[in-house]
C-alpha cells in the first residue's frame, strides 16, 4: 500500500452534522483511515489543537465574520492544505446560517455568517445537509487516487472530481429556486423526481411532473440542484459508473 | 458511446405470463422481471408508476406484490417522478433492494445518484435492479390531455389504452373507439427537457427493453450490466420469457439503431444550437447552460 494521504476537518459554524456523516461510513471510516488517509485534524475525533498542514482539509459550517478565531483559523487552514472542500451545505452555501442575523444567546454580536468561499478560495464542494456519508468517502478515495495513484488512477479521479470542482466555481448562493433558474427556465427539466427525492427537508414535491419548491421550508443546502442530472452530467464518468461503482467498493473491502 | 450504449446481448422477447401480457404495452418485460426479482428476493419492492387519482397520470408507488405491478403496467405517455421515492424506498419503506424503472434519463439519474450521492444517503448500494424503457420524447400530463382530448376526442377516462407506432398516436377507448393522429403533430407538445436528452434505448440501465424493432406482442431487450446478465439468466431459466434472436425478427435492430441515431443527432443539434443561442452587445454569441459541459 502507498503512503496514505492527510485528511483534516475544520469546525466552523456548523452544527457537527458533517463530521457525524464521515463517521457514519462506520467500518468504511476504519477501512479509509486504515489504508488511504490519516486523521490529522478533527473535533473529538483528534487530540491536535492547532490546523496542521494536510492533503485534503474539508470545511465544516459557515464562517462567521465576528469571530477573529474563525476567519484566523479558515485563512490558515487555505494555507496549510492542497486541496479546501467545503464540506456540506453550510460551508459551500451558507444553508441554514443564511438565516442567522444576530441576538442569539451566548454571542448575539455574531451575526455575519458567510459561505466559506466569501473569505478564502474554495477547491471542491460537498453539498447537502448533512451531506452523505457515501459522498464523502468517494470524494476520499478519488482524492488519494489523485494524489498517489498512477496515470490512470489520476485520470479516472480528475474526471471525478472535476464537476465537484465546478460546482466551487459556480458560486456560493443556493435555493430551492435553482430549479427554476438553472434547470426549468433554461428548458432543462425533464421532471425525473430526484430534486423532490433528493431533498432532506421535503421542500420540493412534484406537481404534474415538475418541481414545486416550498421556499419557506427550502435551508439552501443545495442538494437538489447539484443532484439533478440536468444540473450536470458527465458522460466520461457516467457511462463507467458499473467499473467505478466496483473499484470504490473493491477499495472498501 | 455507439447509439445503443453497452450491451451485452440483445433479444426479443414475451413473458409467458398471460395474466401480464394482459395488462402490459407491449412483450411485458418490466413487469415479469420485476415479478420474477420479488418472488427471488432479487429485490424487496420496486418503484414503478402506479395509478393516481386523475386517469392516466402515474403517480411513483413502491410496488411489493404482483398485483401491484399489474395496477402499474403499461405505458403511460407522461412521466412518472419515480426518483422522487428512491431515497424513501430505502428509508420509511425499508427496502434493502430496490427495484426502479424509468426512462434514458431517470437511469442516468439513478447512475448520478449512484456515483455522486449528494442528497442520497445510504441509497448507492441498495440499488439492485434498474429497468429502463426505450423513450423518444414525453409529455406533460396537460399536453397528454390535449392531445387525447382536443385532436382525438375522447375523455380521458373512457381510454383503454394509449399507444404510439407507425407514424401515428393511437387512443383506444373502452367502448371500443379508435382514434388516432399524426405524431407529427405531438412535436410541439414535448416538453422542453426532452431536446437536450441523448440516449434513446436507456444505454445505463441493467435492462433496457421496448416495442421498437420486435413484432407487434414483443419487445426488444437489451441486457446491459452484470446484474443486468444474472437477472435475465435467471428469469429466462425460470422460464419467464419466449425469446427469438433479433436477426431473426422484423423490423429487427436496424430500427432501433436508426431511430436512436435520428434522436441523438436531432438533440445533439439542439445542445450545440444553445450554445449560440443568444447574441451579446460585442456581436459574439450567447449561450444558453449546457448541463454537458459544466453545473
Amino acid at each position: 500500500m502507498a503512503e496514505k494521504i492527510t485528511i483534516g476537518e475544520l469546525h466552523l459554524s456548523g452544527c457537527t452534522g458533517c463530521l457525524v456523516t464521515l463517521a457514519d461510513n462506520y467500518e468504511g471510516l476504519f477501512k479509509l483511515l486504515d489504508d488511504y488517509a490519516d486523521l490529522v485534524y478533527a473535533l473529538t475525533l483528534v487530540d491536535v489543537r492547532h490546523v496542521p498542514e494536510m492533503d485534503v482539509c474539508l470545511v465544516e459550517g459557515s464562517c462567521c465574520l465576528n469571530d477573529k478565531i474563525s476567519v484566523e483559523e479558515l485563512k490558515e487552514a487555505r494555507e496549510k492544505s492542497k486541496v479546501l472542500v467545503a464540506y456540506g451545505g453550510c460551508a459551500a452555501y451558507g444553508n441554514i446560517t443564511r438565516f442567522a442575523r444576530g441576538g442569539q444567546w451566548n454571542q448575539p454580536g455574531h451575526e455575519a455568517y458567510v459561505p466559506i468561499s466569501e473569505v478564502v478560495d474554495v477547491d471542491l464542494y460537498i453539498p447537502s445537509c448533512p451531506p452523505c456519508p457515501q459522498q464523502v468517502r468517494n470524494v476520499a478515495v478519488m482524492a488519494y487516487l489523485l494524489l498517489k495513484g498512477n496515470d490512470e488512477q489520476k485520470n479516472l479521479a480528475t474526471a471525478y472530481l472535476t464537476p465537484l470542482m465546478q460546482l466551487a466555481q459556480r458560486g456560493n448562493e443556493a435555493c430551492g429556486c435553482d430549479l427554476m433558474y438553472d434547470v426549468i427556465n433554461q428548458g432543462l427539466c425533464m421532471g425525473c423526481g430526484t430534486c423532490a427525492g433528493t431533498c432532506p427537508v421535503r421542500a420540493v414535491t412534484m406537481e404534474y411532473g415538475k418541481p414545486n419548491v416550498n421556499r419557506d421550508l427550502c435551508i439552501k443546502c443545495g442538494a437538489c440542484y447539484s443532484q439533478c442530472p440536468r444540473s450536470w452530467f458527465n458522460f466520461d464518468v457516467m457511462n463507467n459508473y458499473e467499473g467505478i461503482m466496483d473499484a470504490i467498493k473493491g477499495a472498501m473491502q | 458511446m455507439d447509439v445503443l450504449g453497452n450491451y451485452k446481448s440483445v433479444i426479443s422477447a414475451r413473458s409467458t405470463d398471460k395474466d401480464i401480457t394482459k395488462q402490459s404495452q407491449d412483450g411485458g418485460i418490466i413487469t415479469t422481471l420485476f415479478a420474477y426479482a420479488l418472488e427471488e428476493g432479487i429485490i424487496d419492492g420496486a418503484i414503478v408508476a402506479g395509478p393516481s387519482e386523475e386517469p392516466w397520470k402515474p403517480e411513483p408507488v413502491v410496488a411489493t406484490t404482483k398485483a401491484e405491478l399489474l395496477a402499474a403496467a403499461g405505458t403511460r405517455y407522461t412521466i412518472s417522478p419515480n426518483l422522487y421515492l428512491i431515497k424513501e424506498a430505502t428509508r420509511s419503506y425499508g427496502l434493502d433492494r430496490v427495484g426502479i424503472v424509468g426512462t434514458p434519463c431517470q437511469m442516468q439519474a439513478v447512475r448520478k445518484a449512484q456515483l455522486y450521492p449528494i442528497g442520497m444517503r445510504d441509497v448507492d448500494d441498495k440499488i439492485a435492479l434498474a429497468l429502463g424503457i426505450f423513450c423518444m420524447e414525453n409529455l406533460s400530463y396537460q399536453a397528454l390531455e390535449a392531445i387525447v382530448e382536443d385532436h382525438c376526442n375522447q375523455k380521458m377516462e373512457s381510454v383503454k389504452k394509449m399507444d404510439i407506432g407507425k407514424g401515428k398516436f393511437t387512443v383506444y377507448t373502452e367502448r371500443g373507439a379508435v382514434s388516432q393522429m399524426p405524431l407529427k403533430l405531438i412535436h410541439k407538445y414535448v416538453q422542453p427537457g426532452c431536446n437536450v436528452c441523448l440516449d434513446y434505448v436507456a444505454n445505463l440501465a441493467d435492462i433496457s427493453s421496448g416495442s421498437v424493432g420486435s413484432p407487434d406482442g414483443w419487445s426488444t431487450v437489451f441486457v446491459r450490466s452484470m446484474k443486468g446478465n444474472a437477472v435475465w439468466d435467471g428469469a429466462i431459466a425460470a422460464g419467464c420469457f419466449e425469446t427469438k434472436p433479433m436477426d431473426q425478427v422484423k423490423p429487427g435492430l436496424d430500427l432501433v439503431t436508426k431511430l436512436a441515431t435520428e434522436k441523438i443527432t436531432k438533440n445533439q443539434k439542439n445542445v450545440d444550437a444553445r450554445k449560440t443561442f443568444g447574441l451579446k452587445a460585442d456581436g459574439t454569441p450567447k449561450g444558453l447552460r449546457n448541463p454537458y459541459e459544466t453545473p
